[in-house]
This record gives structure tokens, sequence and C-alpha cells, in this order.
């Protein structure tokens, strides 16, 4: 089959396409923070909570984390208007990928918590520190160390899994390309060079953020992962 | 001809330069030990004469054949009439001991099952571990499994046996065992390339002694030229500090 | 709102309903699957390439790396796109759970080499000295000593990987595959409460990946254990 390629019609658009791109990074941080601090009361309430809270948020995670997204803000963006809740493509696709990364991101800061071994605590009790010294100078350290690779990594997938707005009208990377491509017949090459955005996106997140770990938290290993 | 002929042997690792211009002959049947500090190049000498470091220059002649490290072909050849025992014993973790000294002749070799066996059980008898056929490595000792070790090296018939610091990761108590077996070999006139830290052991088993520091030769005499009358302060100062242990 | 989920019930639950829905189920975990089957088995020729240390394989390891590091790096649902764009060009019958199953493989293949990979490194770099040492060719080293060693390190997260997978052939229903979630926007379209049709995919969703879920930690447990 012969193909020939013109990214000419592809590159004309790489300005739509790069606000698009913001919008991406935009979602995936608005996720990944809200799903942060939501995740991390799971976390803490998983620890530490009464039985009753721990088997609540347990049954959370394990829902959010057995089924799609996609499906999730299916339900969020068509079910919830039958309760009488209208929301907005954007804030259902928000909130679907901030209440779904809250079950994952509550995981892994559980993990975290769990990583600080009593017998640290001992010693850092002999040394004769103080609460706050001990938690300014060993567990937060020491749980920062412990998350801070998969939380890079759960990021990197947020910024992919943004994508998903797409399927209901959000125009970030990837519904803008289904936009241009609904008006123009180089869709293969507008769908390459929204890859190569993306390529370009997660490796400059994933290599700024392996710096910053490296240096502030001191993590080990090589910078892509 | 010696058996083996190493002259002017560089080797880097990491971009750094931690063989100097290495020469050393070795003959049949000869017993050749190195000794020196750390870091002195003992190992990395052993690991770049069977191609794991690769030399940056140099000469090596292996029973009258030159050695082309860079060459598949020609290291092949020179792997196939030697053997090495490491520190670590590093056996295959998923094979059984009879497992680990059939493997290569069966399947790297080819040569036949039954003498291969027969061959195997009677290595494994010698170095005292006829009953242990069937372990896993995890389930051996050190001392153990550095004998398996040894076996798996001897099954391969080799004509040149490099052993790089075998009893240094043993319990004490299990050095004797393996030492002994070395012992054994030495007798039966295996040309051996030893480093080892056991000087008793060394001075004892050795034809001739090789002083290594910084990754240069500093002397090479008998036994007790070495730890008697050395004529380098090195060797002097490092037999010193090791004997009065 | 309730009551007239409530009375949409009886007509939802319906036997050629539940037996579309059984339809959709089994496609949804055939698309994960079979998708990251194909995808192991190129994964471990990807990372067997990336083994070699013949200086004239160089450029094929290359293309391994990239592989790898290019498709873990684009979404899923952009790479359905380009495939279903691009194989309009190359076959233009091809099915579109086949177009689906070509992309799932795609991601797969690279996700899954690094899996493979992470378990070949697994394995004590020495054990491979020693091999090469004794004149194993790579081929040898990785099947007779790295390959029995490291699939007890592959096996849980390629499994869980795979399950992970299910959830993401949801996005397969947007170029039209008839999967679960395709489903629930058909039934959907046939005017059935939404609560109670989404409710039903996520459910269904559910009872498909909790119980893959849970054996895939019991193999962890079990596979951690230093036992032949």
């Amino acid at each position: 089959m012969a193909y020939t390629f013109q990214f000419g019609q592809a590159f004309i658009h790489l300005p739509y396409l790069l606000g698009g791109a913001l919008l991406s990074l935009e979602i995936a941080f608005i996720a990944f923070w809200g799903g942060t601090v939501l995740g991390l009361f799971g976390a803490y309430t998983l620890v530490y909570g009464s039985r009753l809270l721990r088997s609540i948020v347990q049954g959370y995670v394990t829902f959010f984390t057995n089924t799609p997204a996609v499906v999730q803000i299916f339900f969020l963006f068509y079910a919830l208007p039958e309760a009488g809740i209208m929301l907005s493509s954007f804030t259902a696709v928000t909130l679907g990928l901030v209440l779904n990364s809250a079950a994952y991101l509550a995981d892994i800061q559980r993990a975290g918590f769990l990583s600080v071994r009593q017998t640290e605590l001992d010693a850092a009790e002999t040394l004769g520190m103080s609460r706050l010294q001990m938690l300014r100078y060993v567990i937060v350290p020491h749980i920062a160390r412990t998350i801070y690779p998969p939380l890079s990594s759960f990021f990197i997938w947020l910024v992919l899994g943004s994508s998903i707005g797409a399927l209901y009208g959000v125009e970030e990377l990837t519904g803008r390309a289904l936009n241009i491509a609904t008006s123009n017949l180089r869709t293969i090459e507008i769908f390459l060079v929204v890859g190569g955005i993306y390529i370009v996106m997660t490796l400059a997140a994933s290599l700024s953020l392996g710096l910053v770990g490296r240096h502030v938290f001191r993590v080990r290993g090589g910078l892509l992962r | 001809m010696p058996h083996l002929a190493i002259d002017g042997l560089n080797a880097s690792y990491k971009n750094l330069k931690v063989l100097h211009d290495i020469c050393l002959d070795v003959e049949r049947s000869e017993v050749v030990s190195l000794i020196g500090p750390s870091g002195s190049g003992k190992s990395t000498l052993l690991r770049t004469l069977v191609g794991v470091n690769k030399p940056t220059s140099g000469k090596v002649t292996l029973a009258q054949r030159t050695l082309d490290y860079s060459s598949a072909s020609s290291l092949k050849q020179a792997r196939d009439s030697m053997a090495i025992v490491f520190q670590q014993y590093n056996l295959f973790q998923n094979m059984t001991v009879i497992g680990n000294v059939t493997i290569a002749p069966l399947k790297i070799k080819k040569w036949q099952r039954a003498e291969v066996e027969e061959h195997a059980h009677s290595l494994l008898q010698k170095v005292g571990l006829g009953h242990k056929l069937k372990a896993y490595p995890d389930e051996l000792s050190g001392g153990q499994q550095q004998r398996v070790a040894i076996a798996r090296a001897l099954a391969l018939k080799p004509q040149l046996l490099l052993l790089d610091e075998i009893t240094s990761a043993l319990d004490p108590e299990l050095v004797g065992e393996v030492l002994d077996i070395i012992r054994g070999l030495a007798r039966d006139g295996m040309t051996m390339l030893i480093v080892s830290h056991e000087m008793g052991f060394v001075r004892e088993v050795s034809s001739r002694v090789v002083m290594m520091d910084q990754g240069r030769i500093v002397e090479i005499g008998t036994p007790q030229q070495i730890f008697d009358a050395p004529k380098e302060t090195r060797t002097r100062d490092f037999t010193a500090r090791v004997l009065s242990h | 709102m309730i009551e007239t989920i409530l009375s949409e019930i009886p007509r939802f639950f319906t036997w050629p309903n539940l037996v579309f829905l059984g339809e959709a189920a089994g496609r949804t975990l055939m698309l994960s699957v079979v998708g990251c089957l194909i995808g192991f088995t190129l994964g471990f020729v990807l990372a067997c390439i990336r083994q070699t240390r013949n200086p004239w394989l160089a450029p094929l390891r290359v293309a391994a790396i990239a592989y790898t590091e290019i498709f873990r790096r684009i979404p899923f649902l952009v790479i359905l796109f380009l495939v279903l764009f691009a194989i309009q060009v190359v076959a233009p019958n091809a099915s579109l759970f086949a177009i689906a199953l070509v992309s799932v493989t795609i991601v797969s293949t690279a996700f899954l080499s690094e899996i493979v990979r992470a378990g070949f490194d697994s394995v004590p770099r020495q054990q491979v000295e020693a091999a090469e040492v004794m004149n194993f060719s790579r081929w040898q080293i990785i099947h007779m000593i790295v390959a029995p060693q490291a699939w007890k390190v592959i096996l849980p997260p390629g499994f869980a990987f795979m399950v992970m997978f299910i959830k993401d052939t949801a996005l397969a229903s947007q170029v039209g595959v008839v999967e679960l979630t395709f489903t629930g926007k058909i039934l959907s379209n046939r005017g059935f409460s939404a609560t109670l049709t989404f409710g039903t995919i996520l459910l269904a969703y559910f009872i498909l990946s909790y119980p893959l879920t849970r054996l895939g930690r019991y193999l962890e447990i079990r596979l951690a254990s230093p036992r032949h």
C-alpha cells in the first residue's frame, strides 16, 4: 500500500495542539494533587483508623482500583444528572480522575507509612529526639524516599490518562487531535505528532521528577524509569 | 614454552587503569599464587585472563596459542581449556549439585552422558559431597557450595585452573575443607593460578609466589624468598602485616 | 429516581440482555488476555535482544530500547486511533476487534518487555559470568540459567499488568468494539437509566478484575518463598 506522509498538514495545527497539551498537564496536576490529599487521609485511616473506617476506605480502594476510570467518569457524567446533579465534561473528567487517583495514591502512601520501621524510631528515641524532631529528621524523609518513585510514575501515568477527557469532549491534547481529525484527512500524521508530544511531555516530566528525586529526596537509581 | 605466558598485559575498569604491564609465565603443573593488599589487581588479573574483563593491550599465550580477546572464537577456544572458581561460588541456583557439575560438559562440550555422570560422581565423591547430589545450592553451607563449584570447574577437565579468593567468603571453620581439596589437586599436578589471603596455605602449596600492588607485579619468587627474604620493601611490609595476625 | 431504577430492573436483567453483557465481558477479557499473551511473547523477544552483547547487534538493541521507551509514553487511546487510521490504509477490511487487539499488543509489548528485563536483571550477574566463562552462548544463558530463575520475578507483575489492562480496554469502546463499556452505551441508548446501566457495567468490571487481582496477590506471595 502506498501512503505518502504529509506532516505539513499536522504541523500547521501545532500551536493549537500544544494548547491542548497544556490542558492535559493541568488535568494531570489537579488529579494528582486532589488524589494525593484525599489519598493521604485514606492512607492515614488505613494505617491508624478504627476497624469500621478502615474497611470503608479499603472498600473504596478495592472498588476504584478494580474498575475502569472511563466507566467511573461515564457514571458521573450520565448517572448523576438522574439525581439532579449536572457536571460539565471538564468537571466530570477531573473529578473522576481525582476519585480514581485517590484510591491508588492511598495505597502508595499507606506503603510509605508502613515503611517506617519501629527499630529506627527506637534508635531516634534513644538519641533523645523529640517527637517533632523525629517527624522532621526520621519519619518524613523516610516516607518521602519510599513513596517518591511510585508517586512520580503515577504522575506520568496521569499525564497519559488525562487523554480520556477526549471521550467527553474536553479539549486536551487528544481531544484537540480528534477535533482536527474530523475536518482533516491527515489523521495518521496528526496522531503521530500528538504521540510525539506525549513522548516529549512525559520524558521531560520523568527527567525533572528524577532530578528532584535524586537531589531533594536522595532517591537512588536511574533518572528514567 | 610455558603453559601460560602473559606479556605486558594492561587492563582498565571504568576508565581506571587496574593492570599495568603484567608479565608472568606459568609452567605446566606449576602452582603460582598471587598475593598483595586488596585492590592490588590480583582478582582483576584472573578475570582478565578468562575474558570477563577485557584487556586494553598485551599478549597472552595459552598452550602455544596466542589469545585474541576481541575475537569470540579465540576466546571460546581459550575458555575451553581453562576454568575459574569464584569467591562467591556463583553456582546456578536453579540446578541441583549434580546439575551444576554436569551441565557444561553435557550441553556445551557435548560429551557422552554416561562418562560425564560417572566423572561428576567421582569428583563430588572426592570433594566429600557424594551424598548431596540432589541438593540445591541454597540448601548447602558456603563451604559445601564452594566445593561444588570446584567440582564444576574440574568436570570441564581444564588445563589451567584459576582460583579467585575461594575461601574469602567462607566462615573460618569451613576454610580447611576447601583448601584440603586444592592441596590434593596440587599433588595431582594441576596447573593453577591462585589468589588467596591464606598465607600458610600459599606458602605450603605454591611453587612460586607473585607479590602485586596497585596493579603491578612487585616481586616474584619462591615462597621462601617472598616470605623469609623479600627483596622489596612493599613485600616485606605486606608479609609482615599479614603474618603477624 | 430510585423508583424508576427499581421499576426498570425486571426489564433490564432479562436473559437476552444478560447474554449480551456476558458476551461483552468475554470480549473485554479476551482483548486483555490475548493481547497481553502476544505482548508477552514479543516483549520477551525484545528483552532477549537487550541481553545481547555482540557489537553488530547494537542497532537492534537501540531499537528495542526505543520501542519500550516510546510505547510506554503514548496514551492507549492515541495508539488506538493511530492503529484505526493506519489499518484503513493497510487492511481496510480488518475487524474492529482486530484493531483493538493490535493496539493492546503494541502497548503491552512495551510494558511487558520492561517487566521481563527487570526479571532478567534480578538474576545475580555472577551466575551469568560463570556461564560465560564456561562458554555458554547468550541464548543458552537465557534459557538454561536466567529464565528458569527470573520467571518467579516476572510472573506476578506480568499478571498484574494483564489484569490492569482489562480496565484500559474500556477505551476500545471508542473505536466501536462491542465490549463491556460499549454495551453499557448501547443499553443506555435503549432508554435504560444511566445509573442502572453504568452501575451494572462497573460491577461487571469488578467481577472480572477483583478475583484475578486476588489471584495475582496469591501468586506473588506464593512465588516469593524460596522453594524449587
